[in-house]
């Protein structure tokens, strides 16, 4: 019990005193998160609402597979990820193993599945009701995927919110892909499991702070979103 | 007929899962007037709405416009039974169908304040339009149909649950249209509106016209049984 409020009084100091490690781990998985979080939402977004409105032959099977993709262990997508860009795999050559765009690699691939998901489902509802007008008026295909991300914007910033959280919060597949490198590839999650295994409990309590405090804000402003989603508001 | 946007079924037919929702039909209408399309639950009033429009897939036979199929769809609007409002605001509605055909800024600008103006909702420019009331999204719907200057107007049961106010102001602005040269098709169930409005009437049974004729006549002195039943308010089976 001792050690745990020590582990909290030392936490609430590197905090308060901004400590230059917990800033720069802080700030890298921010970076790398955010990245991929950009990545995957300009790769989903469109693909799901694609999905949605395109009426093709094997729309069935895309879309199980989406949803498989979605339950993939990230410590397997970790694995694949290492295999192939590790030095004898294909794409050893551009030395990224070990590197944050490995673990921007990883999660791009653990969380576009999961965000395309979302957003199919959302753009589907959407589709069904703006089906009719927008034949009526003879849209190109382009200008009815804009029509529908726009409106659909609220939702798929919560798909989007929703990818983020799972990807900052990863731990197993950067581990692999990244090393937890001090001063390279090391994040939040890494390090704390890193910094609990060394028995360094201020550290650790100190980083799961923020993660925690990184979860709940995005966690609140899903919340706020699709509140003012429900209620209409603009 | 030689007018713009004349059109013509020949032999058409619909049929949705093996049974025949509509037809064959065999069927004229001119350019100009006031079309309404008359005819018990599931006759296939939708439907023929649907086809001539150009929105659903017809399984035999043809609907030839005057002009080409292309050119006749950008002609004209329809608003559905259920308006169908974008989650935007009533201005951003409004402008909706001319920017999406890439009409300028300054023209659009101009154009939603003088149909938000016409439609009474001038003063709602800015809420969002799936919080409008019933009447005034129809209205929405309307005007938001109206604002290209359609040759055509396809309208689907626009007063169903309106009110008797919401109905006139509908009523005036289909009028107007009219007058101004838009050809309107529309259905409806109210026998009195029926007569407010049409210079002719379709009546569908079972999918197949049963009787075309100019309004006054029709409604005074229907040539056929089923018909008269109809407008007696019969229930046909
Ligand atoms: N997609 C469809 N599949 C099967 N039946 C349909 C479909 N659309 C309409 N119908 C049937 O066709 C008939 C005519 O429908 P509709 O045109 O909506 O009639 P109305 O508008 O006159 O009430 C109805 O019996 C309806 O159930
Ligand atoms: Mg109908």
């Amino acid at each position: 019990m001792n050690e745990i409020w020590a582990g909290l009084r030392a936490a609430f100091w590197l905090i308060v005193t901004f400590d230059a490690d917990l800033i720069e781990i802080s700030l890298r998985s921010l970076r790398v998160s955010l990245t991929a979080l950009l990545i995957a939402s300009a790769i989903a977004l469109p693909f799901g609402t694609w999905l949605a409105i395109r009426r093709f032959r094997h729309r069935r099977l895309a879309i199980a597979t989406l949803n498989a993709l979605m339950g993939l262990p990230p410590v397997v997508v970790g694995l694949i990820v290492y295999l192939l860009l590790s030095r004898s795999g294909p794409f050893g050559v551009f030395g990224l193993l070990f590197t944050p765009t490995a673990m921007i690699i990883a999660q791009v691939i653990i969380i576009t599945p999961l965000i395309a998901s979302i957003t199919h489902q959302a753009m589907r509802e959407l589709w069904a009701e703006y089906h009719d007008l927008l034949i009526s008026l003879n849209t190109s295909r382009r200008q009815r995927m804009l029509t529908l991300i726009w409106d659909g914007r609220r939702t798929l910033l919560t798909a989007s919110l929703a990818g983020f959280g799972r990807a900052i919060g990863e731990v197993g597949a950067i581990m692999i892909v990244g090393g937890n490198i001090d001063h390279a590839t090391r994040v939040l999650t890494t390090a704390i499991a890193l910094e609990t295994g060394k028995g360094d409990f201020a550290l650790a309590l100190g980083l799961g702070f923020v993660l925690i405090a990184l979860a709940l804000a995005v966690n609140f402003t899903m919340h706020a979103l699709s509140k003012t989603e429900r209620e209409g508001r603009w | 007929m030689t007018s713009l946007m004349s059109v013509k079924l020949s032999d058409l037919v619909v049929k949705r899962r093996g049974s025949t929702i509509l037809g064959p039909i065999d069927l004229e209408l001119g350019s100009e007037g006031f079309t309404v399309v008359l005819g018990p639950n599931g006759a296939g009033k939708t439907t023929l709405l649907k086809v001539l429009h150009g929105v659903e897939r017809v399984t035999r036979g043809s609907v030839d416009w005057s002009i080409p199929a292309e050119a006749a769809r950008e002609a004209q609007s329809y608003v559905f039974q259920n308006p169908i409002m974008l989650r935007r605001t009533v201005a951003q509605n409004l402008a909706y169908p001319l920017k999406v055909h890439g009409v300028d800024k300054a023209t659009v600008e101009i154009l939603i304040r003088e149909w938000a103006e016409r439609i009474g909702l001038a003063d709602a420019m800015d809420r969002p339009a799936p919080r409008l009331s019933g009447g005034e999204k129809q209205k929405l719907a309307l005007g938001r149909a109206l604002i290209r200057k359609p040759k055509v107007l396809f309208l689907d049961e626009p007063c169903a649950n309106l009110d008797g106010r919401a109905t006139r102001d509908i009523e005036d602005l289909l009028l107007q249209a009219s007058k101004d040269g838009t050809k309107i098709i529309m259905t409806t169930h109210d026998l009195g509106q029926c007569r407010r409005l049409a210079s002719d009437v379709v009546f569908l049974l079972n999918g197949k016209v049963h009787e075309v004729g100019v309004a006054e006549s029709f409604m005074a002195s229907p040539r056929t049984p089923e018909a008269r039943s109809f407008l007696n308010g019969d229930i046909l089976v």
